[in-house]
C-alpha cells in the first residue's frame, strides 16, 4: 500500500488510503470498530470500477491516536466528512461500526454521499439503544497506540436510539439525487438497523449488488 | 499608547499597561490558595483549591462555557466554614488542556481522576448547570466515592419538545448537523475574537445578562488571556453551544430516582437562556428519598454568583 494522504481533522490527523485508481466517482471505504483499512482492495469491493479510498478512524491505522479518549460516534461521522472534504461527492461502504458512520455521514451529506452500503463488521451494535449502567472507564495507555483503547471501549458502549437513527435515514432519502440512497447488506440487525431496514428509501442487498447500484452513473 | 477600549483589536504588540489590562478585582472574590494539576489519561486538568488542605474536601464542578474561577466567590465561602474547596477546569475549559475529543463520558472521567487526587473516601460533591448533570451521572456510575450529591440548578429537565411542527424540526436538525461539520472542517485554524476586558464582559452578557457588568468583568480577567492583539477567552476555540446527538434528558432522570446518597437541589426559578427550566412541581416525582430541593423564587441559573451567600449557608448547613 503506497503511503497514506494525511488529513487534518481539528487536532486529528487522519489516514486516507488510495487502494485503486479508475474512472467515475470514489468508493470511500469506513473500516469497522477496532479494524484498520485493508491493505487492498477486498474482494468483495473488486468489481468497483472507479478509484476506491478506505479512511482510518481517529484513534486507528495510521491515523493518530489522541490523548484522553471522548469518542463519539459523531466525531466519527466528522472524520467521515474530513474525507468527503478531499474527495468530492463518493459512494460509502461501511462495515460494522463503520456502517454506523456511513449512515450518519449520509444523512448529514447528501449531497456529497452517492449511496451508503451498511455491511457486517465489528462494532455494528454499540451499546444497544438506551443506556445501560453507566460505567467510568479508566484507562492509562502508557505507550499510545491504534486502536487506541478508548475507543474500543467508548464506541462499544455508545447508545444508537432507532429513531435516531431512521431521522438520518429520512435526511438522506429527503436530500439524496437517488432514489435508494441507503443499501443495508448486512445480516446482523441490532435495533437501530432494523429500524433503518423498514425505512422507505432502504434496500436490502447484497454488498456487491449494493456497490453495483451505486457504480452507475449518476442520474 | 491609544485607548485599547476604543479602538479594537488591531494592535500588533503588547502595548503599555492601561485600565483595560488590569484584571480588576471583586469584592468577595478570592485567587485559589493552592493550584495544581491532574493528569487525565495523558490529558492535563487544572485543579484549584479553596481552604486548608487537611479540611474536609468538597468537589466543585462548574457549568458549559465556565470554567472553575466562577466559583471565585462561592468558594471562599465554603473553605471559611471549613471545607477544602476543589474545583477543576473540564477538559477545554478554564486552564485545561484544549483536548483533542471532547465528550460527556470523558468529562466524567476527568472528574473521577480529580477525585482521585484528593483521596479515595468519599466526598460531596457539587455540581452547576451541565456540572450537575455530570456528578449526577459520577454519583449513579461510583456511589463509592460520592458522600452528598449538591447540585446548583442543574438537574434533568423532562423537557417538552419545542412547539414546532415535524417538518420544521427535521429542517432545524438538518441544518444544525451541517453547521457542525462545516465548522470542524474550519476548526483546525479557529481561535477566539480578541477584544478588550470590557468587550469580552460585553459579549459574555449574552449567556449571563442577569449578571452584572462588574462581575463579568472579573470572569474576563481571570478566564481570558492576554495575547499581543488583545484578551482572548481560554475555553477552547473548538466548542461550541448547543450541538445534536441520541442523548434524551428523561434518561438522566431516571439517574437521579436511583441514588442512594443524600441529595440538595437548589433550582434558581427565574428563567434565563442558559437555564435549564427545571421547576420543584417537574422535578419532585424523581427525586430519590433522601433529597431536599430548595427554590431560589428571585434568582436565575446562576445562582452561586447571584446568592453565594444564601447558597454556601445551605450547602455548610447541609453537610454540617
Amino acid at each position: 500500500m503506497s503511503e497514506p494522504t494525511m488529513l487534518r481533522h481539528v487536532r486529528v490527523d487522519l489516514a486516507l488510503h488510495r487502494l485503486q485508481d479508475g474512472p467515475g466517482h470514489p468508493l470511500l471505504l469506513l473500516h469497522g470498530l477496532g479494524e484498520r483499512s485493508p491493505a487492498a482492495v477486498p474482494g468483495w469491493a473488486a468489481s468497483w470500477p472507479g478509484p476506491i479510498h478506505a479512511l482510518d478512524f481517529t484513534g486507528h491505522g495510521g491515523s493518530s491516536v489522541p490523548v484522553g479518549g471522548g469518542y463519539t460516534a459523531e466525531v466519527l461521522m466528522a472524520d467521515a466528512d474530513a474525507a468527503l472534504a478531499h474527495l468530492g461527492p463518493a459512494t460509502v461502504l461501511g462495515r460494522g461500526l463503520g456502517a454506523y458512520i456511513a449512515l450518519l455521514i449520509a444523512g448529514a451529506r447528501p449531497d456529497l454521499v452517492r449511496g451508503a452500503v451498511l455491511a457486517d463488521g465489528p462494532g455494528l451494535a454499540g451499546g444497544g439503544s438506551v443506556p445501560g449502567s453507566p460505567y467510568v472507564i479508566r484507562l492509562d495507555p502508557a505507550q499510545p497506540a491504534a486502536p487506541d483503547p478508548f475507543v474500543l471501549a467508548e464506541l462499544s458502549r455508545d447508545v444508537r436510539p432507532p429513531d435516531y437513527a431512521v431521522a438520518f435515514v429520512f435526511q438522506a432519502v429527503n436530500r439524496s439525487d437517488l432514489p435508494d440512497p441507503i443499501v443495508v447488506s448486512a445480516t446482523t440487525r441490532p435495533d437501530w438497523l432494523r429500524a433503518v431496514v423498514e425505512s422507505p428509501g432502504v434496500r436490502q442487498l447484497s454488498t456487491s449488488e449494493g456497490l453495483a447500484l451505486y457504480a452507475r452513473p449518476a442520474p | 499608547m491609544s485607548d485599547v477600549g476604543g479602538t479594537g483589536p488591531d494592535s500588533t504588540g503588547i502595548e503599555a499597561m492601561t485600565d483595560e489590562d488590569v484584571p480588576p478585582e471583586y469584592p468577595g472574590a478570592r485567587p485559589p490558595d493552592r493550584l495544581r494539576t491532574v493528569d487525565s489519561a495523558g490529558l492535563t486538568i487544572q485543579v484549584h483549591e479553596w481552604g486548608d488542605e487537611a479540611a474536609p474536601a468538597i468537589l466543585l464542578t462548574h457549568g458549559g462555557f465556565d470554567f472553575a474561577r466562577t466559583f471565585s466567590v462561592f468558594a471562599p465561602l465554603l473553605a471559611d466554614g471549613g471545607l477544602r474547596a476543589v474545583a477543576w477546569d473540564q477538559r477545554g475549559h478554564g486552564d485545561s488542556q484544549h483536548a483533542p475529543l471532547y465528550s460527556w463520558d470523558a468529562d466524567v472521567r476527568d472528574a473521577v481522576a480529580v477525585l482521585d487526587s484528593i483521596g479515595s473516601d468519599p466526598i460531596p460533591i457539587l455540581g452547576h448547570s451541565k456540572g450537575g448533570n455530570l456528578m449526577l451521572q459520577l454519583a449513579d456510575a461510583c456511589p463509592h466515592r460520592v458522600s452528598y450529591l449538591v447540585n446548583f440548578d442543574g438537574l434533568p429537565g423532562n423537557w417538552a419538545a419545542p412547539d414546532v411542527s415535524d417538518h420544521e424540526r427535521s429542517r432545524m436538525r438538518e441544518e444544525e448537523i451541517r453547521n457542525w461539520l462545516d465548522r470542524r472542517r474550519r476548526a483546525a485554524d479557529a481561535s477566539r475574537r480578541p477584544g478588550t476586558l470590557s468587550e469580552l464582559a460585553r459579549r459574555r452578557a449574552d449567556m449571563n445578562p442577569r449578571l452584572s457588568f462588574e462581575w463579568l468583568r472579573y470572569l474576563a480577567g481571570v478566564g481570558a488571556r492576554r495575547d499581543p492583539d488583545g484578551w482572548r477567552w481560554k475555553i477552547d476555540p473548538t466548542l461550541r453551544m448547543g450541538g445534536f446527538g441520541p442523548w434524551r434528558p428523561d434518561w438522566a432522570l431516571h439517574r437521579l430516582s436511583a441514588l442512594g446518597m443524600p441529595l440538595l437541589g437548589i433550582v434558581g426559578l427565574q428563567p434565563e437562556q442558559m437555564g435549564m427550566g427545571v421547576t420543584p412541581e417537574s422535578i419532585q416525582a424523581y427525586l430519590p428519598p433522601a433529597a431536599r430541593l430548595v427554590a431560589f423564587e428571585d434568582t436565575g441559573h446562576f445562582l452561586h454568583i447571584e446568592q453565594p451567600r444564601r447558597a454556601a449557608d445551605l450547602v455548610l448547613e447541609a453537610l454540617r
